[in-house]
């Protein structure tokens, strides 16, 4: 349907030649703009409605006050998926669960997924790739999550956290606050959800509309298969290469994944294409700086250096499955 | 009253604390508005959450909070 409103646009109002590479080009920016915008605004309101019910504090109580034998790791990878990510919220979070004596490796597991599985990158996915596509990247981060956090869980890596975080830690009689859920009726929740779902919209639209122009303007005029000679799945090092890339580029999912959409059509692997997204999106600079506040460096290249491997790992297993 | 909000510096921290500075100019509140960047003592908060409004020592909303929200905290505080 979107696609026919967008034909129709280009070719009948617009009246551009269907043959043209200009006419292709805006033909596909148009589809993708409304197909992506219409699915970030939905995906962002589910999670919007998800997490009005499972709010950060309830995971970390709950947490505090269960035994899990092993499953918190999981668990506190599934709250990182559904909770939504700022860079400047990770050092609080991981405060608050180092001082509620919850294990450094369940908060590993949260910090991983945290970034990784986000409402724009979902939403990106699934406009570019389709369903199967996106189940396979958000079960692999909250996988990624729970055995990176169980791995990490098994260095004894307290020792390389700031003082001051080893302060707190020592310190966390951990006055055990109940937490105390809002009652609000779902209707009365709806309208704050509508309007950070917008918010959500908003705040990439400006990527996501440089993203598709640059995504369209190589879907127009880049050869199919142009890419496979150099990225296709044969070539081993394109994964860990993809990955590295990836790191120090801090564009959010939203500019990224159009671009990659198209790279994909042209040719590249899907598992070195979901490797590079997931270096992106997944390891930053910038919460490279901020966890700098809590831990050393040596932890922080632990950290990152999991991270990495496992998604350059995932990587290779998509390209050889999928 | 004295209202201080925490964040480190992030878009979504910025925006509250403008937002807030016009709320409490347009309720006309004899406030002291100040923003609280360093994390140590942002921490003694018990946050989880940023950015946060912190009332006379109380911390009364975090994360996204939309200026309607940040209106209807002050209001009801300043009566």
């Amino acid at each position: 349907m979107i696609q026919k409103f967008a034909d129709w646009l280009i070719f009948n109002v617009v009246g551009l030649d269907a043959g043209t590479h200009f006419a292709l080009a805006l033909n596909f920016f148009v589809f993708e703009t409304i197909k992506v915008l219409m699915l970030l605004f939905v995906i962002s309101a589910i999670m919007g409605v998800i997490n009005a019910y499972f709010p950060i504090d309830r995971l970390k109580h709950y947490l505090q006050t269960h035994k899990l034998y092993g499953l918190q790791y999981f668990m506190a990878s599934v709250f990182g998926a559904i909770t939504p990510f700022c860079s400047c919220s990770s050092i609080p979070l991981f405060i608050g669960f180092v001082k509620g004596g919850i294990p450094l490796g369940v908060t590993f597991s949260f910090l991983i997924t945290s970034p990784l599985v986000n409402e724009v990158a979902v939403a990106m996915f699934l406009g570019a790739f389709g369903v199967k596509t996106t189940v396979i990247y958000v079960v692999s981060g909250i996988v990624l999550g729970t055995i990176g956090g169980i791995i990490l869980g098994q260095f004894k890596l307290e020792r390389h956290l700031s003082q001051w975080v080893l302060q707190i830690q020592r310190d966390s009689i951990e006055q055990s606050e109940k937490w105390e859920s809002e009652r609000i009726s779902f209707f009365g929740r709806l309208p704050k959800i509508v309007s950070e779902s917008w918010g959500i919209v908003r705040g990439v639209l400006i990527y996501v509309l440089i993203g598709i122009g640059i995504g369209s303007a190589i879907h127009g005029f880049v050869p199919e298969g142009f890419f496979t000679k150099y990225l296709s799945a044969e070539q081993w090092w394109s994964v860990p290469v993809a990955v590295l890339l990836g790191i120090p580029m801090y564009s959010n999912a939203a500019g990224i994944v159009p671009v990659v959409e198209v790279f994909v059509r042209k040719g590249v692997a899907i598992g070195t294409a979901i490797a590079f997204m997931m270096g992106i999106v997944g390891l930053s600079l910038p919460e490279m700086t901020m966890l700098k506040k809590v831990m050393n460096w040596r932890l922080i290249g632990i950290f990152f250096g999991t991270i990495a491997v496992m998604f350059i790992l995932s990587g290779w297993l998509f390209n050889a499955v999928l | 009253m004295e209202i201080k909000i925490l964040g480190t510096g992030c878009s979504n921290c910025k925006t509250l604390f403008t937002n807030v500075q016009h709320v409490a100019a347009e309720l006309k509140l004899n406030a002291n508005i100040t923003k609280e960047e360093d994390m140590m003592k942002i921490m003694a908060y018990n946050v989880m959450q940023l950015p946060a409004l912190v009332i006379d020592e109380k911390v009364v909303a975090k994360g996204k909070i939309s200026v309607d929200e940040v209106k209807k905290l002050l209001q009801n505080y300043s009566l």
